[in-house]
């Protein structure tokens, strides 16, 4: 099973949200800009990937149950909203690779993994 | 025919609040798993929570949204003030959307949330007066699902 450790390493990112834990397993991947996909089709306990960096994000990833969230293209929200996942637990990674090369990486982790749509 | 509630809290949306979109769905979240109930049951509520609380953001002018739990269901209402829909049916198509490119830019308005909260109900009723406002009745059954 894959860690959110592994994420961190496989996309080369930098963990925004010090003291949340990197532990945590993560079943699937989702990769979407749009939050009304991630409430309507992510998989509770998913990776969220996404070039969206903003507060909404944070929010819909807290209440849809999602693990983790991995902003590609140095996409990066703001200190408040990087506040808020931290006071919510929910990782946020930032990667400098662009969606297409982030999700490449990650298929090659996950394998045979059955990944989110 | 459903029980008496045995909790029930109010809390009121502001149409345009953008600063504050998903903090009723939070607390009903939050509510939710305070009373014991099981991780599905209170995720499907706050998806559904959420969904409506953005709706009145995005197109209403205010609204109260009601929580009750009672021994057989959660039943989430929220009554907005606002432009109405005139057309459910298309409303509730999935696609349909009247979502200005601001609201895009956020990542909602892709004409799913109403489609979205019927998915993550058992029972959902909706009314709406054009001109005056909308109403939204979203229940979800417990069998007995407490964690």
């Amino acid at each position: 099973m894959v860690t959110l450790k592994d994420v961190l390493t496989r996309v080369e990112g930098e963990l925004l949200t010090p003291g949340t834990s990197l532990d945590g397993l993560c079943p699937k991947v989702f990769a979407s800009d749009l939050m009304s996909d991630v409430l309507k089709s992510a998989e509770p306990g998913s990776l969220l990937l996404t070039g969206l960096a903003n507060v909404h994000v944070i929010r819909t990833c807290s209440l849809a149950d999602m693990a983790a969230v991995v902003f590609v293209q140095g996409k990066r929200p703001d200190p408040a909203s990087i506040e808020q996942a931290r006071a919510n637990g929910l990782p946020l990674i930032a990667t400098r690779l662009p969606m297409f090369e982030a999700c490449s990486r990650l298929v090659f982790l996950f394998g045979d993994v059955p990944h989110g749509r | 025919m459903a029980g008496r509630a045995v909790f029930r809290q109010e809390f009121s949306v502001k149409g345009g609040d953008f600063a504050k979109a998903g903090a009723v769905a939070c607390r009903i979240k939050e509510l939710l798993k305070e009373l014991g109930f099981d991780g599905q049951t209170v995720r499907r509520a706050a998806i559904a929570s959420y969904e409506a609380e953005m709706n009145v953001i995005m197109y209403a002018w205010e609204a109260r949204m009601k929580l009750a739990v009672k021994p057989d269901e959660i039943r989430i209402t929220v009554d907005d003030k606002g432009p109405g829909i005139p057309d459910i049916e298309l409303a509730m198509t999935e696609g349909y959307s009247t979502a200005t490119p601001e609201m895009r830019e956020l990542g909602f308005g892709a004409g799913m949330g109403l489609p979205n909260i019927k998915k993550n109900s058992d029972a959902f009723r909706i009314d709406s007066a054009v001109g005056r406002g909308t109403r939204l009745e979203i229940t979800i059954h417990l069998n007995g699902h407490r964690a």
